[in-house]
């Protein structure tokens, strides 16, 4: 059992939730993520860990709510409990002086990738992050992550935000703003990640990813997470998550995201049904 | 690896020797002549019929009742030589507890098997007896027919859990010496049972959110209800044993972070982690499961019961289990129970290879479950959307004897065929899992990615670390995980017992 010491939302359809978990705060690293079970019954999903503070012994998190484990995710109040939270699991994200850095982040992941901007930034990196939003009233954690960077971007579909641009082409204008650059980091959905792989390659700009695919135990154990890296099969949970964007078969990766999707509604259905009757 | 029938120790034939000489016994042997015991025949085990429990995940066997457990055990000639103990990976003084039960002494019987087995009602049902105790009962030498040590051994275990009164075997005082077991399967909770016998401090750490490991993931309810799991892991609990979920020792802590905690010994059960899969085309099509995932949704996070639990499992038309062993059985019926019109297994080998159990083979055959022999998938075929929807074979025939010593299956050129399934189940075994070997500098490996160890003590080359299971096997039974297990905390206590507390 852990207890949640914070859950709230940070705008429409995005969440945040604090756990104290002090195991997992003690050895927590940027790139990794929890598993998490809402309740009994629950799905045991992955989470990416967006923050921790090992003296409180707290792990944070940015959730989407999605289906039925999200949405109960979504109602839990400080003081509640799951029966699940592990971690930290997966490989860090590599931290080195790469030297110019810029980060893409979209949904969740701009919860997520604010630790890596804290540790490249630390490591001596000149690190420029953008955010990608649909709207302006999407945008959470801006000052947190210009703490932490050189300078912040703001791509979004929003007159309201000076920018109307996806966030690939916001990648080509400051990689052509820019002298070099020597990596790019992208966090968030599946086409978010996908679309700024395809910007970066032309550009041969080494491109990391962070997969959140489906997983069901975490460890290694049950194959679920497969995705093609290279040519090869790699399991995300153990061999990721993080991995070059221009090796992966996204099409696999899309499709196998999808997988359950049909029975993710009729879950959510079901659950609102008994719920909220 | 190990030899799988030890001899019985010297210790071990004075403690059946003396049991055997007890008046109870002299006179029971007495009491029916033997040409009498050898007319009698074996006890049927009640199961549900095939028709019916194939589609639902109820128990398949019943259990004998206590008229049939005692006339099973008058069947034992309670030998002066008892062979079936030394087929015992954890060697149960078997003769002493079927005498018992010929009694009628039932819990005496339950006590008897607890002296060496913390899990004995987990051992009666998924043990595979026929190659082990009683592929070498005397009775069957003579007879053909032996003694059903199994279920015997389960009726005992279910008789005193039935009571509601579990006994638990006076404790010695604490020794207070701390012991870390990582990962709750059979052969962590056996470590864990006969260290807490013996007085130490025993914390498991198990990665999963309910403990058992294969028990629990892997083993169906059909099988093995996960109430009586339960009910062995809360004796264990009874014993002391402290057990911590959702911590992944290598993860969350690594061995030496558990050292300076003030952990002195170790043990490392976790098992085979990583589902092994053909590399053929379109494996990883959506339809295509390891059997570790298959078996996990359905078992673990009970999906049969899906959207009652939240997790998801897909249904199929056509499913098919690519493999011959026991979870290939496993997975092909519960296809079935989920509403599977077809469930096939497809091997590549003859009937007469196939490593799994003779009684599961007879359950799947019994609730209509398909064996294609002599067959193996080349390539996986989907729709536009990535679902799997055809796959493509191979015949197959026998050729000369591979390492293993069964026969080598070669193809046959130009046999291929293509067959529509909606599923597939990859079971054909796995890896042992590398979080611990990864975050343990210097352990020492063998070449299959398993733990390294000296097989009389299962001592790895680290001082106060031993494992023990699929980690240093690869794949393998319950039973044998549990004898490494049993091992394993005889050498701990001797280890702590020499070794000053720190």
């Amino acid at each position: 059992m852990a207890k949640i010491l914070d859950r709230r939302r940070l705008v429409p359809n995005l969440h945040l939730i604090e756990v104290h978990a002090p195991e997992v705060a003690k050895k927590s690293r940027p790139g990794q993520f929890v598993i998490i079970m809402p309740d009994e019954r629950g799905e045991r999903i992955p989470l990416s860990i967006a923050d921790w503070d090992p003296e409180k012994g707290s792990v944070t998190s940015v959730f989407l709510l999605v289906g039925t484990s999200t949405h109960k995710l979504s109602l839990l109040k400080p003081g509640d409990e799951v029966p699940v939270y592990v971690g930290p699991l997966g490989k860090p994200s590599e931290i080195e002086n790469f030297g110019t850095v810029l980060l893409a982040a979209g949904c969740f992941g701009i919860g997520a990738i604010y630790p890596l901007a804290r540790a490249l930034k630390k490591a001596g990196n000149r690190v420029l992050t953008i955010i990608d939003v649909k709207a302006n009233y999407l945008l959470y954690w801006e000052d947190k992550l210009k703490a932490v960077s050189d300078r912040v971007f703001i791509s979004a579909r929003d007159f309201a935000l000076e920018s109307k641009d996806y966030v690939p082409a916001k990648i080509e204008e400051v990689a052509r703003a820019e002298t070099k650059i020597d990596r790019v980091v992208a966090i968030g959905c599946t086409y978010l990640m996908y679309r700024c792989s395809e910007a970066t390659k032309p550009l041969g700009i080494k491109t990391i990813v962070s997969l959140n695919p489906v997983m069901v135990d975490g460890t290694g154990m049950c194959g679920a997470c497969r995705c093609t890296a290279g040519g090869q099969t790699k399991f995300a949970c153990v061999d990721g998550p993080d991995f070059d964007g221009h090796q992966l078969d996204w099409d696999e990766l899309f499709k196998r995201r999808k997988s359950y999707f049909d029975d993710e509604i009729r879950s959510l259905c079901y659950w609102e049904r008994t719920n909220f009757p | 690896m190990a030899e799988e029938k030890k001899d019985i120790t010297p210790e071990q034939k004075a403690v059946l020797k003396a049991e055997f000489d007890k008046d109870g016994r002299k006179e029971l042997r007495k009491a029916i002549p033997l040409k009498e015991r050898m007319k009698l025949g074996r006890q049927k085990m009640p199961e549900r019929p095939p028709e019916v429990r194939n589609r639902d995940f109820g128990e398949v066997n019943q259990g004998l009742d206590a008229e049939a457990a005692m006339a099973e055990a008058r069947r034992c000639w309670d030998c002066a030589n008892p062979q079936c103990v030394a087929g015992c990976p954890v060697g149960i003084d078997i003769p002493s507890f079927v005498k018992l039960i010929e009694q009628g002494k039932f819990l005496e019987a339950a006590w008897k098997l607890k002296e060496t087995n913390s899990l004995p009602a987990i051992c009666g049902r998924v043990c595979p007896q026929e190659t082990q105790c009683e592929e070498i009962c005397t009775v069957k030498k003579s007879t053909g027919v032996p003694v059903a040590i199994g279920n015997l051994e389960r009726f005992a275990a279910d008789f005193e859990r039935g009571t509601g009164n579990i006994v638990i075997p006076p404790l010695p005082p604490s020794t207070g010496r701390k012991a870390a077991i990582i990962g709750a399967g059979p052969a962590g909770l056996t470590v864990a049972g006969d260290l807490a016998k013996l007085g130490h401090r025993v914390t498991i750490f198990e990665a999963l959110h309910i403990s058992g490991g294969v028990l629990v993931y892997g083993i169906p309810e059909f099988r093995l209800p996960k109430a009586i799991l339960k009910a062995e892991v809360d004796y264990l609990r009874k014993l002391g044993v402290e057990i911590k979920t959702s911590f992944v020792v290598g993860k969350t802590a690594t061995i030496d972070d558990l050292r300076q905690e003030g952990y002195e010994v170790f043990f490392i059960g976790s098992g085979a982690g990583l589902p092994n899969f053909m590399k053929i085309p379109g494996e990883n099509l959506v339809g295509v499961y390891s059997a570790n995932e298959y078996l996990t949704r359905v078992n673990l996070m009970k999906a049969y019961d899906f959207p009652n639990y939240d997790t998801p499992v897909f249904p199929s038309k056509c499913a098919a289990v690519i493999g011959g062993g026991n979870v290939a059985m496993d997975s092909v019926r519960t296809s079935k129970r989920l509403g599977a019109d077809r469930s096939i297994i497809i091997y590549r080998r003859s009937r007469h290879e196939m490593p799994a159990r003779t009684e599961e083979i007879h359950h799947a055959e019994e609730e209509g479950i398909e064996f294609h022999f002599l067959t193996t998938p080349i390539r996986y075929m989907g729709d536009d959307q990535g679902r799997l929807r055809a796959m493509e074979c191979l015949r197959m025939e026998l050729g000369e004897p591979d390492s293993s010593g069964r026969r080598k299956p070669v193809p046959v050129p130009g046999s291929e065929f293509i067959t529509e399934v909606d599923l597939v189940v990859v079971a054909i075994g796995q890896s042992p899992n590398p979080l611990i070997p990864q975050t343990t500098p210097g352990l020492k490996m063998g070449k299959w990615g398993n733990i390294d160890v000296d097989w009389k003590t299962m001592a790895t080359n680290l001082e106060g670390v031993y494992a023990g299971g699929d980690i240093i096997r690869g794949g393998a039974t319950v039973i044998l995980a549990m004898g490494d297990g049993r091992i394993a905390a005889m050498e701990i206590d001797k280890y702590l017992r020499k070794k000053p507390p720190s």
